[in-house]
């Protein structure tokens, strides 16, 4: 069965996003007529790298960066990676990392690894959160040592789009001269970002949750920040990624970032409205239902909402009937047979962990899609609790 | 995205038998909220021991909820001795099959169906007596070696799809694994012998920390002028923290992992990592 694009109500805007028309533009060209090698002597090549640099242009135009502290790698996983191993590799002599246990599998299972691998050579600190999913500065302070080679802190947690104030840690981390980095794919492009005022010295972001291809992503590093590369081979990205470059996906990439900055107040008003609009209509038709996530402290397009004595698959696969996309957190969703390693770490109750929902929107969601919505889960969620067995019982 | 077979999605969009069935002759709950799934079935049965009606109630997911519609579609009118030879592959099969990773939903269906008819009959439920072996999902050993047999099950993955055991913490896979080569060898000649090793529940395993801490760690500790407090205990991560002399001894941390993890590492649970709150 194929589903069109132009069927479906797409909330699901966390987990990837539709490449916008401007960026596919950009893109063609360089996935027909100008094959050249970016690297070539001849001017055919070097005008991809020409191109190429634009697009590194506009990436650090997007994050208050200079195009030189740009690095473009294969997908926000590879960013990650790369920067909590060279900051391990540039710091021999310290164990210790410093991470949260709300972060993404790749800064999660990265640090797992680090430690299971080395035989325990690593040590982790996984700060916890509060049951709003906010940290606490202080613990994170305390968590520093002198033995702790990096902080790796999420800016935006993709399940509940939680904020965390990574700029006033970067800054604590400095005073103890510690590496900073942030995963910030999901906050790039959804709220403001000047790195320059701040003392953060890895950002990793991905094209593909802000309307640029998949398999596509950045690493930003501070000009002077010790660095040893994870994928060696050419002279690529001034020795700081080997291979040749994904160079259309680099370019629509690049668009995808001025769209963004183009976008920013309206993704901070009349995205942020819809999503109100959304999680408060929900909230006030649907009884125990609830919030999981800061209400305020949050990115503008993700409600993340718990449908008490429901089971989260089972909502998605009504809501999959008349065609509306989401996530769950729950256990028969998240690959493994529990729930979300996000919501348990807030402490979400079982009764409610199971059966939540995220809705994650963008700059293409409309007014009409969100009143649809609301007009639907209702009956969607009554009628699974008609079912439930622990329902009646309240 | 799960591939759910025409029949299972019928059966989830349109549940047949939903409900409770009023002085049923038979109730049957298994599963729970925090598992993630849960089941209950109520049965009438007549005087000619035939199942003439079956309800459910199901929290879980599609294969859940198709599983239970078509137990309950299966049960009505047949013979309770019938019944009592249903398998969960009976059920996944009138289903048209389920992913394999969902298995553990029509071995819940069944698990109901014998609840239901051990209450009807009055008998007492021989699984429920087992060890349990895996807390995550309060899986009994009894359970596991009849899913291995039954289902001709020949992996510690098999096992969890079956049984949902080790899906967890992942704590339970050495005696997943032993269970299933005993059960293995026994099937072929062997009489099994059921593992009863002892397991140890959070309570139990806090108790033992703070047992070690106090008995041993803290009076040496003092000697030197320090002490320690257990602050915490997150699945295998300890947090403690340290007063006195250690609190500013710029060789704490070596003193918490060459000596404090160390200890209880050796006398509590090998996995356990310790770390300080500060
Ligand atoms: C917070 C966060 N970090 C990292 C990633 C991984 O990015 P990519 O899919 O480009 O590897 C994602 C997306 O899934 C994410 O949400
Ligand atoms: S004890 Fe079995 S998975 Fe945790």
């Amino acid at each position: 069965m194929t589903v069109l694009s132009e069927q479906v109500i797409y909330m699901d805007n966390n987990a990837t996003t539709r490449i916008a028309p401007e960026a596919l533009d950009a893109m063609m060209p360089y996935l027909t007529r100008f094959y050249g090698n970016p690297s070539s002597m001849h001017t055919f090549g070097g005008q991809v790298g020409r191109a190429i640099n634009q697009a590194r242009e506009e990436a650090a135009n997007l994050i208050g960066a200079d195009p030189s502290e740009i690095v473009f790698t294969s997908c926000g996983t590879e960013s990650d990676s790369t920067a909590i191993l060279s900051a391990i590799q540039t710091n021999p002599e310290k164990n210790h990392l410093v991470t949260t246990r709300v972060e993404h599998p790749a800064v999660k299972n990265l640090c797992d690894n680090l430690e299971i691998f080395t035989g325990r050579k690593y040590h982790v600190t996984r700060l916890p959160v509060a049951s709003d999913g906010t940290l606490d500065l202080q613990r994170f302070k305390d968590s520093l040592t002198d033995d702790t080679a990096i902080a790796s802190v999420m800016w935006a947690n993709n399940e509940t789009g939680v904020l965390f104030p990574v700029e006033e840690m970067a800054r604590i981390a400095r005073e103890r001269g510690i590496l900073f980095h942030t995963d910030a794919v999901q906050a790039v492009g959804k709220i403001p970002i000047n790195l320059k005022e701040t003392a953060i010295d890895f950002l990793s972001f991905s094209g593909h949750k802000l309307h640029a291809p998949k398999g596509i992503g950045v690493l930003y590093v501070r000009k002077g920040t010790p660095y040893i590369p994870f994928m060696n081979g050419g002279h690529q990205e001034h020795g700081r990624r080997g291979g040749t470059e994904n160079a259309a996906s680099i370019i629509g990439l690049g668009r995808a970032c001025t769209l963004a900055a183009e976008m920013m107040t309206e993704e901070n008003t009349r995205v942020r409205a819809l999503r109100d609009k959304l999680e408060h209509g929900l909230l006030n038709t649907i009884p125990k239902s609830l919030l999981n996530g800061h209400p305020s402290q949050r990115l503008p397009n993700t409600a993340n909402i718990s449908f008490e004595y429901v089971e989260g698959e089972a909502i998605l696969l009504h809501m999959n009937q008349v065609n509306i996309c989401a996530s769950s957190g729950s256990a028969c969703t998240s690959g493994s047979l529990e729930p979300s390693h996000v919501l348990r770490a807030m402490g979400v109750p079982f009764t409610a962990a199971h059966g939540s929902i995220r809705f994650s929107l963008s700059i293409y969601n409309t007014e009409q899609e969100v009143d649809f919505v609301l007009a639907t889960l209702p009956d969607i969620i009554a009628k699974l609790r008609a079912l439930s067995p622990f329902w009646e019982d309240k | 995205m799960w591939e759910y077979t025409d029949k299972v999605q019928d059966h989830f969009i349109n549940p047949r038998n939903v409900g409770e069935i009023e002085n049923a002759d038979g109730v049957g709950n298994v599963g729970s909220i925090a598992c993630g799934d849960a089941l209950r079935l109520t049965i009438r049965v007549d005087a000619n021991q035939v199942i003439t009606d079956a309800k459910f109630k199901t929290f879980g997911c599609a294969s859940a909820i198709a599983s239970s519609s078509m137990l309950t579609e299966m049960l009505k009118g047949m013979k309770l001795e019938d019944a009592k030879k249903l398998t969960n592959d009976d059920i996944a099969k009138a289903l048209g099959g389920l992913p394999k990773e969902k298995m553990h939903c029509s071995v819940m269906g069944r698990e109901a169906l014998e609840a239901a008819i051990a209450n009807y009959t009055g008998a007492i439920l021989p699984m429920a007596q087992g060890e349990v072996v895996c807390e995550c999902f309060g899986v009994t050993d009894l359970e596991i070696i009849r899913a291995i047999r039954e289902n001709s099950l020949t992996s510690v993955e098999d096992i969890t799809n079956f049984t949902k055991a080790g899906g967890g913490c992942g704590k339970c896979e050495d005696k997943l694994r032993a269970l299933l080569a005993e059960t293995v060898a026994g099937e072929a000649g062997h009489p099994p012998s059921v593992v009863k090793k002892k397991r140890m529940t959070s309570l139990e395993k806090i108790k033992k920390i703070e047992e070690v801490i106090e008995r041993e760690i803290k009076p040496t500790l003092k000697k030197d002028g320090g002490d320690i407090q257990l602050v915490d205990v997150d699945g295998d991560f300890v947090t403690v923290s340290l007063r006195g002399a250690c609190a500013n001894c710029h060789s704490s941390r070596t003193t918490l992992k060459e000596y404090v993890e160390k200890k209880l590492r050796e006398q509590v649970l090998e996995s356990l990592v310790v770390e300080e709150d500060k």
